[in-house]
C-alpha cells in the first residue's frame, strides 16, 4: 500500500495524458474523465479513512529518504481537502458537459481540467516546498489554457494579466525558496520545521522570508491589497472554468499560506501572524465592499471568493485550536458553496441573456428550482445553522475570541452581513422584480445545469448535518498544525 | 564572488521589472523572463559558489559541490521557458484578436460581451 | 520578396545529421556525465528547427509526417508509465534500478530504468518545442 498516497494526483495525470491523445472524440473524453473523478473521489475518501485510522501516510518517491529526496504526505488536512477538490471537480465536470461548447471541447478542454486538478490535488499532498512550487506550475499553466480556452477577445485581454502576475510571483517564489534554503539548508517541510527553532539567531530573516512567502502565496491566494487581478479575470472564462477556478486556485494559496504559517515559520508569531490577522481583516472588507458595489452577478461572486479568502486567514493567524478548526472547516465549506454558487450563477446567465443584473428579473416565473436552490446556497455561504457555513464560523469567532482579536471578530460579522446583503440583492433583482423574461427557454434551458450544483448543495448540507461526525478529522487535522511534532516524526520517521 | 552574483541578481530584477512597466507586450514578456533569470541566479548564488567536485559515487574529492540548487535550477529554468514561450503565444494571438499591443488600450470594461 | 538562403540551405544539410547525432549520443551519455533527455530533446529539436528555417514548414512535414503534440503525449505517457511500473513491483513510485549486461558487439553495458524515464522526456521536449514552433510558423 505504499504507493496509495500518489494514487489521487496520478489518476488526473493519467487520464489527462490518455485523453491527449483523442482530441476529437468528444463521447469518449466525457466517459474516460467522468470514471476518472468518480475514481478520485472513491480513492481520496478511503484515504481519510486510512489516514484516521493509522496516521499520516508518507510516500517516498523514488525510495528517497527524506529530508534528501521529495516526499509526498497525507496529513488529515491535506486529504480532507483532496477529497473536497475531487467531489467538486466531478460537479463541475458534469456542469461542463452541458456547458462548453463543442469547439472547445474539441481543442483539450477535458485533459487541461484534469491537468489542473492534478496540480491542486499535488500541491495539497507533497512535502518539500520546491515540490509544492512545481505542483503549482502545473496548475497554473493548466489554468493559463483554461482561462483563454476559446479565445474570445475578453478572455485574451483579461488572461495575459492573469498570466503576467502569476509569472511574477512564481519568480518571486524561486527567490523565495533560494532565501530559505540559503537560511535552512533544507526543503522538506517537516526537516524545515525542525531547524527553524535551531535557528534563533537568525530569526530577523526568517521573518523577511515568512513575509516573501505570504507576499508570493498572497498573490495566488487573492489576499489583500495583492487581489486586483481577480476580479476581472475570473469573471472573463465560462462559468464552468470560472467555478473550478473561484472554488480551487485561491485555495491553494490559501492552504500553503495555512502550512507554511503553521508547521514552518512559527518563530516570531507576534509579528508574522499579527500581519497576517490585519491583511485577512482588510481582505475581508474590501472584499465585501468590492461585492456590494457590483452590479454584474459574476462579479459580485467573484469579490465573494476573496471574502472568503480573508475568514480562512483570519483563523489561520489566531494560532488556536478552534481557530484552526474553524479555518479547515470553513474552507471546506467555501471549496463546496463557492462551487455550486458559480454554477448557479453560470446558469443563471444562460437563461437571462445577460450578467448585468439591471437587465434579469423575475427569474423566479419560469426558473423556481434555480431560484430556489441559489436560496440555499446563500444561506449556506452566509452560515444559517443547519447548513454548512455555520460551524466554521463559529469556530472562527471562538478562535478570534480566544486570541482577543475583538476588532477582527466584528469586522467578520459586519462583512458577513454585507455578504448575505450583496447575495440576496442577486436574488431580489434577479429572481423576483419586473419579469423581463417572456417565455421559459427564451435564452437558454437549464437542461442538466442544475444537477451539479444539486449534488453540491446536499454536500454542503451534508458537512452542515454531519458536522459531529466531520468533527474528530478536523479535529485531528487541526491538532497536526499546532503540534508540529506529529507532523516531523510521520515525515522523518525518528 | 558572491557579492558580484548578488548584485548580478539584483541588476537582472531592476532591469526585468522596468520592463514589465513599460506598455508593449514583447517588452513586457521579455522582462517576465528576465525576472526569471534574476531568480534563477540567486537560487546559485544562495546556496554558495563553493568549488568542489561533483557529487558522483566514486569519485574522490575532499569537498563536494551542493547538486540540489542545480537541480532546483534545471526545474525552474524548464519551466520558465514552458511560460515564457506560452506567453509569447498569448501576446501573440492577443495582438491578432484585439489588434493592438499596448496594455494601456486592453484595460477591462465592465461589458463582458 | 524571395531570399536566397543557398549558403544556409547547404550548410544545413550538412550540419543536420552531426546535431542529430550528437544529440542521440548527449542523450545516452545522461546516465553518469552531463546529458540527458532534457538537453539531447532540445538539440534534436533545434536540429529540426534549423531544417525549418533553412526550408520551410512543408518541408519538415514531409519529412517528419507525425502529429508533435501526440509525440508530446507519448512522451508524457512513457514517462508516468515507467512510474506506474513501481506499482507492479510493490516499491515506491518512481523507484530505479539498473544492472550491467554483456551484448554481442559493444561488450559489458549499464542498463538503468531511468532511461526510460529519459526517453518519456525526450519526447516531451521535441514535441513542445515543434509544436510551439509550428504554432507560431503557420500562422502568416
Amino acid at each position: 500500500m505504499t504507493n496509495f498516497v500518489i494514487l489521487p494526483i496520478l489518476i488526473p495525470l493519467l487520464t489527462g495524458i490518455i485523453l491527449l491523445f483523442f482530441p476529437k472524440k468528444v463521447t469518449f473524453q466525457k466517459v474516460l474523465s467522468f470514471i476518472a473523478s468518480v475514481l478520485l473521489v472513491i480513492v481520496s475518501v478511503m484515504l481519510v479513512f486510512q489516514v484516521h485510522n493509522n496516521g499520516i501516510q508518507t510516500l517516498e518517491l523514488g525510495g528517497w529518504q527524506p529530508p534528501f529526496g521529495i516526499v509526498l504526505v497525507a496529513d488529515m488536512l491535506a486529504i480532507l481537502l483532496v477529497s473536497t477538490t475531487s467531489i467538486v471537480s466531478l460537479a463541475v465536470l458534469l456542469y461542463s458537459f452541458y456547458s462548453i461548447d463543442a469547439e472547445r471541447e474539441k481543442y483539450y478542454y477535458y485533459p487541461f481540467f484534469q491537468f489542473l486538478i492534478t496540480g491542486v490535488v499535488g500541491a495539497f499532498l507533497t512535502g518539500d516546498i520546491f515540490n509544492l512550487f512545481v505542483f503549482f506550475e502545473v496548475m497554473l499553466i493548466a489554468s493559463y489554457i483554461l482561462i483563454v480556452h476559446g479565445g474570445t477577445k475578453v478572455q485574451l485581454r483579461e488572461s495575459f494579466k492573469y498570466v503576467l502576475v502569476n509569472v511574477i510571483s512564481s519568480a518571486l517564489f524561486v527567490a523565495g525558496v533560494a532565501y530559505l534554503y540559503a537560511v535552512a539548508g533544507t526543503l522538506n517541510m517537516a526537516h524545515l520545521s525542525e531547524r527553524i527553532g535551531s535557528l534563533e539567531t537568525q530569526a530577523p530573516i526568517l521573518t523577511v522570508i515568512a513575509v516573501l512567502f505570504l507576499i508570493v502565496f498572497g498573490l495566488k491566494g487573492a489576499l489583500f491589497p495583492l487581489y486586483f487581478w481577480l476580479p476581472a479575470s475570473y469573471a472573463a472564462p465560462p462559468s464552468a472554468i470560472a467555478a473550478i477556478f473561484g472554488a480551487l486556485l485561491t485555495k491553494v494559496g490559501i492552504y500553503s499560506i495555512f502550512r507554511t504559517y503553521s508547521v514552518v515559520f512559527v518563530h516570531d508569531t507576534g509579528y508574522t501572524h499579527q500581519i497576517l490577522a490585519v491583511l485577512a481583516a482588510l481582505t475581508m472588507i474590501f472584499g465585501v465592499v468590492g461585492a456590494v458595489a457590483h452590479q454584474d452577478v459574476k462579479k459580485i461572486l467573484v469579490y465573494n471568493v476573496i471574502v472568503a479568502v480573508g475568514f480562512v486567514l483570519f483563523g489561520v493567524s489566531t494560532l488556536t485550536e478552534e481557530g484552526f478548526m474553524g479555518a479547515i472547516f470553513y474552507l471546506m465549506h467555501d471549496m463546496v458553496i463557492k462551487g455550486a454558487l458559480f454554477l448557479l450563477i453560470g446558469a443563471m446567465v444562460v437563461v437571462a441573456g445577460t450578467s448585468h443584473l439591471k437587465d434579469m428579473g423575475g427569474l423566479i416565473k419560469h426558473h423556481a428550482q434555480l431560484g430556489w436552490m441559489f436560496f440555499t446556497a446563500v444561506m449556506a455561504l452566509v452560515g444559517i445553522p443547519p447548513l454548512s457555513g455555520f460551524i466554521g464560523k463559529l469556530l472562527l469567532v471562538q478562535g478570534g475570541v480566544s486570541a482577543g482579536q475583538y476588532w477582527i471578530v466584528a469586522a467578520m460579522m459586519v462583512s458577513s452581513l454585507l455578504v448575505l446583503y450583496s447575495m440576496i440583492r442577486i436574488f431580489l433583482n434577479g429572481f423576483y422584480g419586473k419579469i423581463q423574461l417572456e417565455h421559459a427557454n427564451q435564452y437558454g434551458s437549464t437542461k442538466g445545469l442544475l444537477l451539479p450544483s444539486a449534488i453540491l448543495i446536499a454536500v454542503s448540507a451534508g458537512i452542515g448535518l454531519g458536522a459531529e461526525m466531520l468533527y474528530p478529522f478536523v479535529a485531528t487535522a487541526a491538532e497536526t498544525l499546532l503540534h508540529p511534532e506529529i507532523y516531523i516524526d510521520a515525515v522523518l520517521k525518528e | 564572488m558572491e557579492i558580484l552574483m548578488s548584485i548580478l541578481a539584483g541588476v537582472l530584477f531592476m532591469a526585468g521589472t522596468y520592463m514589465v512597466l513599460s506598455r508593449s507586450f514583447i517588452r513586457i514578456i521579455i522582462g517576465t523572463s528576465i525576472i526569471s533569470h534574476g531568480a534563477h541566479v540567486l537560487l546559485l548564488t544562495m546556496a554558495g559558489l563553493k568549488t568542489g567536485a561533483p557529487p558522483l559515487l566514486g569519485l574522490e574529492a575532499g569537498t563536494y559541490s551542493d547538486p540540489l540548487p542545480q537541480a532546483l535550477i534545471l526545474t525552474a529554468i524548464v519551466i520558465s521557458f514552458g511560460v515564457t514561450s506560452f506567453f509569447m503565444v498569448l501576446g501573440y494571438r492577443a495582438y491578432k484578436e484585439t489588434g493592438t499591443d499596448d496594455t494601456d488600450r486592453l484595460r477591462g470594461t465592465d461589458s463582458y460581451d | 520578396m524571395k531570399s536566397n538562403d543557398v549558403i544556409l540551405q547547404t550548410a544545413t544539410k550538412f550540419v543536420l545529421f552531426i546535431i542529430l547525432a550528437f544529440s542521440v549520443y548527449m542523450f545516452f551519455n545522461g546516465h553518469h556525465e552531463p546529458g540527458g533527455g532534457f538537453i539531447g530533446g532540445l538539440m534534436t529539436a533545434s536540429a529540426l528547427v534549423l531544417l525549418l528555417l533553412a526550408y520551410d514548414i512543408e518541408m519538415v512535414r514531409n519529412i517528419l509526417p507525425v502529429d508533435f503534440k501526440l509525440v508530446t503525449a507519448a512522451g508524457l505517457l512513457t514517462a508516468v508509465g515507467t512510474g506506474l511500473g513501481s506499482f507492479l513491483f510493490g516499491v515506491p513510485f518512481l523507484s530505479q534500478t539498473f544492472d550491467y549486461f554483456t551484448f554481442p558487439v559493444l561488450g559489458e553495458l549499464e542498463l538503468a530504468t531511468a532511461l526510460l524515464f529519459d526517453v518519456g522526456v525526450y519526447l516531451v521536449v521535441i514535441g513542445v518545442t515543434l509544436t510551439i514552433i509550428q504554432t507560431i510558423g503557420e500562422d502568416q
